[in-house]
């Protein structure tokens, strides 16, 4: 359990963001903030990954596809929910297509804030997470 | 030879937004594509309808994270022109910038993007790296990385000083020379030549017949611009060129939004040096249009952009159609694959610079006994190009 705290990989999941988030989490993922220090990489494949980064308001389409990826992880396995659309729906809450929040489909870890949040609020939700495993062995 | 239908996408290291492209292949070879969408509907249009002509600003904006300055300039300029507010010199100059600078970080994304694709990790980083200079630059002008939310009925929300101009100017300029750099790298390198020349060629009639738009368009040999033909905010008064190339394949949309995005940052230094003197930010903020309808169209760093907003007076939007340049490039192209290898479909896809999350409000699903088609989508791309 506490080996991911040393290389998380991080799958990162699009399930109806406007696109803001996504390029933040992929600015996030690049040399000029480096999380490579912290052992962090992107995993092409739910299979490889530790960490699943949902963005995006999660419509009926979608939220199947999350809940069938997040399946296909293999455990220990945890999630962030990035940017207010994965939290509650941000700017498009209350619109037909939205079947809810990323949390009521899969368990979520670490919520992290923003429309969209900068890089070093991505990286700093990771770090949170990472020491939380660290703490109680992920528990 | 049998036929293998691989499903590229939703979730795939190659594309990093929620698409699916089923690929039929004979052996290595390519005899069908179709493109299934709906991942990213979130009933934007319905939403506009909703809320208020000041709220939908922001929802608007949210169309797409990467071109969200455009959608928000095509929102507003519609919007004022129902309302009949005239925005000042200086907030038009302040906007161009804006839209300007997020063309230069978008062309540079989807380079990127393609060199990852290719499997030119290092390219990938070293863009990514000096993309976030532009994003500095961005975040200097309206406070914000992402969501420009820079417009407002009548003007801009935020004003440019002195302080911020000289060093906007600075860091221009070795935006632009690293542009050069990249340029020259996509021009030179023999593996990214061997990957992307002669893949996905698009002749000009086939362009014209498929309503291709923006860089795609261009690089097929017609010069069509929103911001010369019919300029909007500042762009009357501004000297730009526009790019184009003849050879119609993927290595020449790149190419063209290389140059585009020299162009773009020659834009930006004349919008900063020339700035006009004058208020930007309005006083009031108009809250109810008169009756009528109005299409605004803009260039977007994709393509053509255009709203169709109608008003029947009041505090809400009647009805806003949202047609964005992704949504035609997309889904007209589906027959380019067709002859090439299964490696290169992702290629000739993220040359197009495809942007989900603008494709994806007019998804319609049949929902008959409850099988879902997706005809319909296709059918509408159809019916739109006639
Ligand atoms: S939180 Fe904001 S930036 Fe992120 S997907 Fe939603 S609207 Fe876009």
């Amino acid at each position: 359990m506490k080996a991911i705290r040393y290389s998380p990989w991080v799958m990162h999941f699009n399930a109806g963001a406007c696109n803001g988030c996504d390029i933040e989490v992929l600015a996030a993922l690049t040399p000029f903030f480096d999380p490579e220090r912290l052992g962090v990489k992107l995993a092409p494949n739910p299979r490889h990954a530790d960490i699943i980064i949902v963005t995006g308001a999660l419509n009926k389409k979608a939220a199947e596809r999350l809940r069938r990826l997040y399946d296909q992880t293999p455990s220990p396995k945890f999630v962030i929910a990035c940017g207010a659309c994965a939290i509650s729906g941000g700017v498009f809450s209350g619109s037909y297509p939205l079947f809810s929040r990323a949390d009521s489909v899969v368990p979520v870890d670490v919520y992290v804030p923003g429309c969209p949040p900068r890089p070093e609020a991505v990286i700093y939700g990771i770090k949170k997470l990472l020491d939380r495993v660290g703490e109680h062995g992920g528990d | 030879m049998v036929i293998v239908e691989i499903p590229i996408g939703p979730q795939h290291p190659a594309l990093h937004e929620p698409i699916m492209l089923k690929v039929r292949t004979e052996g290595e070879e390519v005899v069908e594509v179709s493109v299934n969408t709906g991942y990213n509907h979130r009933g934007i249009e319905k939403l506009l309808e909703k809320n208020s002509w000041v709220r939908g600003m922001y929802i608007s904006g949210r169309v797409c994270g990467i071109c969200n300055a455009v959608h928000m300039q095509t929102y507003v300029q519609g919007v004022e022109k129902l309302m009949g507010v005239e925005p000042p010199p200086r907030a038009n100059y302040i906007r161009t910038l804006v839209m300007e600078l997020e063309r230069i970080h978008s062309h540079m994304l989807v380079a990127a993007v393609m060199a990852e694709i290719i499997g030119f990790d290092t390219l990938f980083m070293l863009l990514m790296r000096d993309r976030e200079r532009v994003m500095y630059l961005k975040e200097l002008v309206t406070g914000n990385r992402v969501h420009a939310d820079i417009h407002m009925l009548g003007g801009v929300k935020r004003d440019l000083d002195e302080v911020r101009r000289d060093r906007i100017l600075s860091e221009l300029k070795i935006v632009e020379e690293r542009i050069k750099y990249y340029m020259k790298v996509f021009e030179e390198d023999y593996t990214i030549m061997k990957r992307l020349s002669e893949v996905g060629v698009i002749r000009k009639s086939e362009a014209l017949r498929l309503s291709i738009v923006g860089p795609t368009l261009r690089a097929s040999g017609i010069k069509s611009d929103v911001r010369s033909d019919d300029p909007y905010a500042a762009y009357s008064e501004i000297p730009f060129n526009v790019v184009s190339r003849d050879e119609g394949d993927s290595w020449a949309r790149m190419m063209v939004r290389f140059g585009e995005a020299l162009e773009s940052v020659s834009i930006a230094r004349y919008t900063v040096e020339k700035l006009p003197q004058g208020p930007a930010i309005p006083k009031t903020i108009p809250r109810a249009t008169k009756p009528g309808e109005v299409i605004s169209r803009v260039e977007a760093p994709r393509g053509e952009l255009l709203y169709h907003i109608v008003s029947v007076g009041g505090a809400n939007p009647y009805r806003v159609k949202i047609r964005t340049p992704s949504f035609l490039n997309i889904l007209n192209t589906e027959k380019v694959y067709i002859g090439h290898r299964l490696a290169d479909v992702p290629v000739i896809f993220a040359s197009y610079d495809p942007c989900i999350s603008c494709t994806e409000r007019v998804m319609v699903i049949d929902e008959k006994s409850g099988k879902k088609t997706y005809v319909s989508m296709r059918d509408l791309a159809r019916v739109r190009v006639g």
